[in-house]
């Protein structure tokens, strides 16, 4: 990265409103005026309790959920694109190569293979059958999943088996801003350790991050700041 | 206009103004959209809603009443279909496009093998050389996962899913640019439906073939199309990223249509 003090992602006065129309229009502001930048290695974690709307910034910032007003400019291949005005193209394309996203939920095409899950990020971007699948079994057996499972679709596993098929989904290959929902919520002490060690890597390669943890330990560990995200709530 | 957005491709497809009345009442109307090579477009929608109507003006085989429909052919360049005289919109048609119905009998001739099926659109095409068409035969019924020593069966003697992988093969392996899928899956059990929406869409990644997706199941519409169109009483009545219109859906019709699928 030639300018590393350059933010890789910049929110600025974004809000969001949802309107619900089968249900007399009511209307549920839920934050406004919101300013946010992330720069390489920073990892910016979203407080505030279950409701304030951490949830539905994340999904605004991906571009899964649409803000009423402001921008989310991302830097992608070297220039600024505001994904709130951006074609679905280009959001697809920007999601393939620069903005990856960590749920709490594993959601897959049931019957595949975890192997090839883990794979397709990779195959997505161009890498060989053979390069992808050597890079998912090492990332795999660094999580800790057993190599038993990994010829098995995933729907079966335990959550914290899931949370990990996830997690290396978004880790198999370097996104330069990701977001991460609760990554490691389902995971036990050893695991979450992993995960940690995983974002960390991550930062010190200039990443930048922009998550939520309940679990005070990792976010201690991981955060670089705290945003309040109950500072910009909206008015009801 | 960012540098991304110039470097997006020029359309494969751009629909203007399209409208079909059947007498007085409408089919589908006002529809406008443009499609890219590569981009795998859903539409959604209650029966009745017009999906079947703007499936089929698109793939060329019901005129609109109003408005265009333009494709970027290998022959003519962007041109408007019904333009095109009907033998050249036929070999368009054939060349350029691929069609994937929901019942495989509609897509499928029932009385010659399954290999037979898989080659004619290449001796459709002008091909002659058998040895040559029965390994690209092969080779397709093999990408499908289809066991090949059973190319000389009936199409009847094979599952609903196999059955579907046959179209599949039949409808790319002349590698065409656009295909339209009209319910794909909707016939078969969901054990079945999974594997086949997995394999369809390796094959477009893999082919960057555009798609035209007509279904009204939101699961399937949510695997398979990168956007969404949303139709209701003949009209678009939301457009978007797919996720962001089954998550965050805007209109009210939208907003019913997601809300009521069942959760499992």
């Amino acid at each position: 990265m030639s300018e590393p003090s350059k933010p890789l992602i910049i929110v600025e006065d974004l809000a969001k409103t949802f309107t619900l129309h089968n249900a007399g229009g009511t209307v549920i502001p839920v934050f406004e005026h919101l300013f946010l930048e992330a720069s390489p290695g920073e990892c910016v974690v979203l407080s505030g309790e279950s409701g304030v709307g951490k949830s539905t910034l994340m999904r605004s910032l991906f571009g899964n959920y649409v803000p009423s007003t402001g921008s989310v400019r991302v830097l992608h291949k070297g220039a600024y694109v505001d994904i709130t005005g951006a074609s679905p193209q280009v959001i697809l394309e920007i999601r393939r190569r620069t903005l990856g996203y960590v749920s709490q939920f594993l959601r897959v095409i049931p019957r595949i293979p975890t192997l090839r899950l883990v794979m397709e990020p990779l195959l997505e971007n161009g890498v060989s059958t053979e390069e992808a699948e050597a890079r998912a079994r090492a990332l795999l057996s660094d999580l800790r999943l057993p190599e038993r499972l990994w010829t098995l679709p995933p729907s079966t596993f335990s959550g914290g088996e899931q949370q990990r098929v996830n997690i290396a989904r978004s880790f198999i290959r370097r996104y330069p801003v990701l977001l991460l929902d609760e990554p490691t919520a389902s995971l036990d002490a050893e695991n979450r350790a992993i995960v940690v060690q995983l974002i960390r890597d991550a930062l010190s390669e200039g990443a930048a991050m922009i998550g939520i943890f309940h679990d005070e330990d990792v976010r201690d560990a991981v955060a670089t700041r705290l945003f309040p995200v109950l500072a910009y709530k909206a008015a009801a | 206009m960012s540098a991304v957005e110039q470097l997006a491709s020029e359309p494969l497809l751009r629909v203007t103004d399209l409208s079909r009345w059947y007498g007085s009442i409408v089919g589908c109307r006002d529809v406008s959209f443009e499609m890219h090579p590569g981009e795998v477009l859903g539409i959604v929608g209650e029966s009745g809603s017009g999906k079947t109507t703007l499936l089929k003006c698109l793939s060329g085989h019901l005129e609109p009443t109003s408005g265009q429909v333009e494709f970027d052919t290998r022959r003519h360049g962007m041109s408007d279909i019904y333009g095109l005289s009907e033998p050249d919109r036929r070999r368009m048609q054939r060349e350029d496009w691929g069609f994937v119905h929901q019942n495989p009998r509609d897509g499928l001739r029932m009385r010659v093998s399954g290999g037979a099926n898989v080659a004619e659109p290449l001796m459709n095409l002008g091909r002659r050389h058998y040895g040559e068409m029965r390994s690209a035969t092969i080779a397709w019924l093999e990408r499908v996962e289809l066991d090949t020593s059973r190319i000389d069966d009936k199409p009847r003697n094979f599952s609903g899913g196999m059955q579907q992988r046959i179209q599949v093969a039949r409808n790319l392996i002349h590698g065409p640019k656009l295909v339209f899928m009209d319910e794909p899956t909707g016939g078969l059990d969901v054990s079945v439906q999974a594997r086949l929406l997995d394999l369809m869409r390796e094959l477009v990644r893999d082919l960057g073939l555009a798609v035209i997706i007509v279904t009204h199941d939101m699961a399937v519409a949510r695997l398979m199309a990168d956007r969404l169109l949303v139709m209701r009483r003949g009209q678009v009545v939301e457009t978007g990223l797919t996720d962001q219109v089954l998550d965050d859906p805007q209109h009210a019709y939208t907003q019913l249509l997601v809300s009521s699928v069942l959760q499992i």
